[in-house]
C-alpha cells in the first residue's frame, strides 16, 4: 500500500471541511430564525432568559432606591417593593405605602448585625437629578433579554421622556417594543402619553389611544370580571375623555367617563365629572 | 523579622513572575472597556453600571489571586522539596506560615491597588465623583458684584471639594477593608494547604466557603429563626463563629456615591479581621508543627 502525498491529504481535508461548511450553513441559519434574531444569548439561554430579564429590571430598582433594597431573606417577611413601576402615579396614599414597605431592616437582632449596618447601606432614597439615567442599561438589558416584557418598555420610556428630557430615545423604545408586542395596550397608551404630553400632536395620542381601547377590549374582555386589568382601562379612558374635551366632542368625552367609571375603585368624582359635561352640553348650542 | 521579611520578598517576586495577575487584570480592562463603549440612550453620563461590573471582576480577581497563591505555597515548598532547606536556615516553622502569610497579603495587596487604580481612573473618565460633585454656577450675579462673586467662587470650589474628598475617603476605605478582607482569607487558604491534600481541592473548598460567607454571612440568623432545632442552635453558633467578610465589601459605598464609613468603624472591623486572621495562623502554625514534612 502506498503513502498517499500530503498534497492528496490536504485536498482531502479541503473537501471535508467545503462539505461539513455546506452542511451546517442551513442550520445555522434555522438557529437565528427560530431565536427571532441573531442573538447568541437567546440561543444559550433559550427560556432562562426571562429570568435574568426579571433579575435585570430587579436591579434598576436596586439602583432607582441608590442600593438601599430587601434582600431574599428581607423579602420572606414583607412584599418586595415597586417604587420604579409605580413612579408614574406617585400620590400620598402610595408614598405612604412605599414608605412601609421599604422599613424592612426592623431592629437589630444582635451585635454582628448592628455593627455590620455600618457597611451597608441604610437609608432610603430614591434617584433624582437626572441620577435616574443609571437605571437604564438595566431596563435596556433586561429588554434585550426578554422582549415580551411590556413593562419594561413603559417603564424606561417613562423616565426617558420626563426626567431626562429625552422624548426620541423614549419614542424609539416604545416602538421597538410594540414591534415586539403588537397587542399590548400599555406601550399604545405610554406612546399616546408621549405624544400628548411631549410632542403635544393631539391627533396621533388620539389615534394611538383608541387603537389601545381596542387592544385592551380584545385581550381583557375575554377575562373574568376579577381578572381585568381595570386601572389601565381606566387611564386610557380618562385621558382620551380629557382630549375629546379639549377638541369639543363631549358626547365621546362622557361615554368615555362612563366607561372609566365601571373600571374606577373611586366613581364619584368621575360622577361629578360627567355632570358637569352634561350641563355644559345642554348649553352649548348645536350638541 | 528579618527571616520572615525574606521569605515574604520571595513569595511577593513569585506574583510578578507568574502570569496570573497579569491575565486577570487585562481581562477586567478588557472587560470594562468594552462595556464602557456600550451606547445606552445615548447617555454618555451613565457610569454606575460600569462601576459595578468593574468593581466585581476587581473582587472576583483578587480571590483568585489571593487563595490560588496562599494556597500553592508551603505543597510547593513540600513537593520541590526546598522545606528542607528553608528550614535548615534556620528558620522556625512559625517564621515560615508568618512569611508565606506577609508575603501573599503584600502580593494581594500590591495587585489590589493596582486595580483600584485602574477603577479610579475608569470611573473619573465618564464623569464618576467629579458629576456629582459638579459647581452650581451663579448665573444670577451682577457684574459689579466682584466680592459676592469672589465668594460664591470660592464657596463651589469648597462645595466641589466635599464631595470629591469624601468619595476619596470611601475609595481608601474600601481598598482598605477589600485589603483586611483578603487576609483573613489568606490565613484562611494557608490553613486549608496544611490539612487539605492537593492546592486544587483546598482552593475550590476555600471558593465555596468565601462566596458562601460573603453571600449568606449576613442571613444566617434570619434563616436560623426559621428552622427547628437542633438545626437552629447549629446555625445560630455558625452565625457567630464564621468571620463575616461581607462587612469588607464596600462596594455599594463607591457604586451609589454614599458617605464613607465611620472611621471608628473600619477600625473595629480592623481588629476584627486581624484576631481572625491570627486565629487561623495559629492554627496553621499547630497543624504544621506537628505535620511531617514527607507527606
Amino acid at each position: 500500500m502506498t503513502t498517499a502525498s500530503p498534497y492528496a491529504w490536504l485536498g482531502l481535508l479541503m473537501t471535508v471541511s467545503f462539505s461539513l461548511a455546506c452542511t451546517l450553513q442551513p442550520r445555522v441559519v434555522s438557529w437565528r430564525e427560530r431565536a427571532g434574531s441573531g442573538d447568541l444569548i437567546k440561543i444559550l439561554l433559550g427560556e432562562g432568559r426571562r429570568l435574568f430579564a426579571n433579575h435585570f429590571f430587579i436591579r434598576a430598582d436596586v439602583y432607582f432606591h441608590s442600593g438601599y433594597y430587601p434582600s431574599i431573606f428581607d423579602q420572606a417577611d414583607k412584599p418586595a417593593p415597586t417604587a420604579l413601576a409605580g413612579a408614574h402615579d406617585h400620590d400620598a396614599h402610595t408614598a405612604d405605602e412605599h414608605e412601609r414597605q421599604m422599613a424592612f431592616l426592623g431592629e437589630p437582632r444582635d451585635w454582628i448585625e448592628r455593627f455590620g449596618r455600618h457597611f451597608r447601606i441604610t437609608e432610603h432614597t430614591h434617584l433624582t437629578g437626572g441620577g435616574e439615567r443609571e437605571i437604564l442599561p438595566w431596563l435596556k438589558l433586561s429588554a434585550e433579554l426578554d422582549p415580551q416584557r411590556v413593562q419594561t418598555y413603559t417603564v424606561a420610556a417613562y423616565w426617558l421622556r420626563t426626567r431626562l428630557g429625552k422624548v426620541t430615545e423614549a419614542r424609539d423604545f416604545l416602538r421597538e417594543g410594540l414591534r415586539n408586542n403588537p397587542d399590548s395596550y400599555e406601550i399604545l397608551f405610554e406612546l399616546g402619553r408621549l405624544y400628548h404630553e411631549n410632542e403635544h400632536d393631539a391627533v396621533r395620542a388620539r389615534n394611538l389611544w383608541e387603537l389601545a381601547l381596542r387592544r385592551w377590549n380584545e385581550r381583557e374582555g375575554r377575562k373574568k370580571a376579577g381578572e381585568q386589568d381595570l386601572f389601565a382601562l381606566e387611564q386610557i379612558a380618562v385621558r382620551l375623555a380629557r382630549l375629546e374635551e379639549a377638541e369639543g366632542h363631549l358626547a365621546r368625552a362622557i361615554q368615555l367617563l362612563e366607561l372609566a367609571r365601571r373600571a374606577s375603585p373611586h366613581p364619584a368624582a368621575l360622577d361629578a365629572q360627567i355632570a358637569e359635561l352634561r350641563a355644559k352640553m345642554s348649553t352649548a348650542p348645536g350638541k | 523579622m528579618n527571616k520572615v521579611l525574606a521569605i515574604a520578598g520571595v513569595v511577593v517576586k513569585e506574583l510578578y513572575r507568574r502570569k496570573d495577575f497579569y491575565v486577570l487584570f487585562v481581562l477586567t480592562a478588557l472587560i470594562t472597556m468594552l462595556l464602557g463603549a456600550v451606547n445606552f440612550f445615548n447617555d454618555p453620563k451613565i457610569v454606575r453600571y460600569l462601576k459595578e461590573v468593574c468593581l466585581l471582576l476587581i473582587w472576583v480577581s483578587t480571590l483568585v489571586i489571593a487563595v490560588v497563591t496562599a494556597a500553592r505555597q508551603i505543597p510547593a515548598e513540600k513537593e520541590n522539596r526546598t522545606i528542607f532547606p528553608l528550614l535548615a536556615k534556620p528558620v522556625t516553622r512559625w517564621q515560615v506560615i508568618l512569611g508565606k502569610f506577609a508575603g501573599c497579603w503584600l502580593a494581594a495587596g500590591i495587585a489590589l491597588l493596582l486595580f483600584y487604580l485602574f477603577f479610579a481612573v475608569i470611573s473619573e473618565s465618564r464623569g464618576g465623583t467629579a458629576a456629582a460633585g459638579a459647581p452650581v454656577t451663579a448665573a444670577a450675579s451682577g457684574p459689579h458684584d466682584h466680592d459676592a462673586h469672589a465668594e460664591e467662587a470660592h464657596s463651589d470650589d469648597a462645595g466641589a471639594a466635599a464631595p470629591a474628598r469624601r468619595a476619596l475617603l470611601t475609595y481608601v476605605e474600601a481598598l482598605w477593608l477589600h485589603w483586611m478582607m483578603l487576609a483573613v482569607v489568606i490565613a484562611m487558604v494557608l490553613l486549608g494547604s496544611l490539612i487539605f491534600a492537593m492546592p486544587a481541592s483546598n482552593a475550590t473548598i476555600q471558593f465555596i466557603v468565601i462566596a458562601g460567607i460573603l453571600l449568606l454571612g449576613e442571613h444566617l440568623n434570619k434563616v436560623a429563626l426559621r428552622q427547628v432545632e437542633p438545626l437552629q442552635t447549629i446555625l445560630q453558633v455558625l452565625y457567630f463563629a464564621i468571620p463575616h467578610l461581607e462587612w469588607y465589601d464596600l462596594r455599594d459605598f463607591i457604586i451609589y456615591d454614599h458617605p464613607p464609613v465611620a472611621l471608628w468603624a473600619c477600625a473595629l472591623a480592623t481588629l476584627y479581621a486581624a484576631v481572625y486572621a491570627l486565629v487561623f495562623l495559629l492554627a496553621a502554625w499547630l497543624v504544621f508543627r506537628r505535620k511531617g514534612l514527607t507527606t
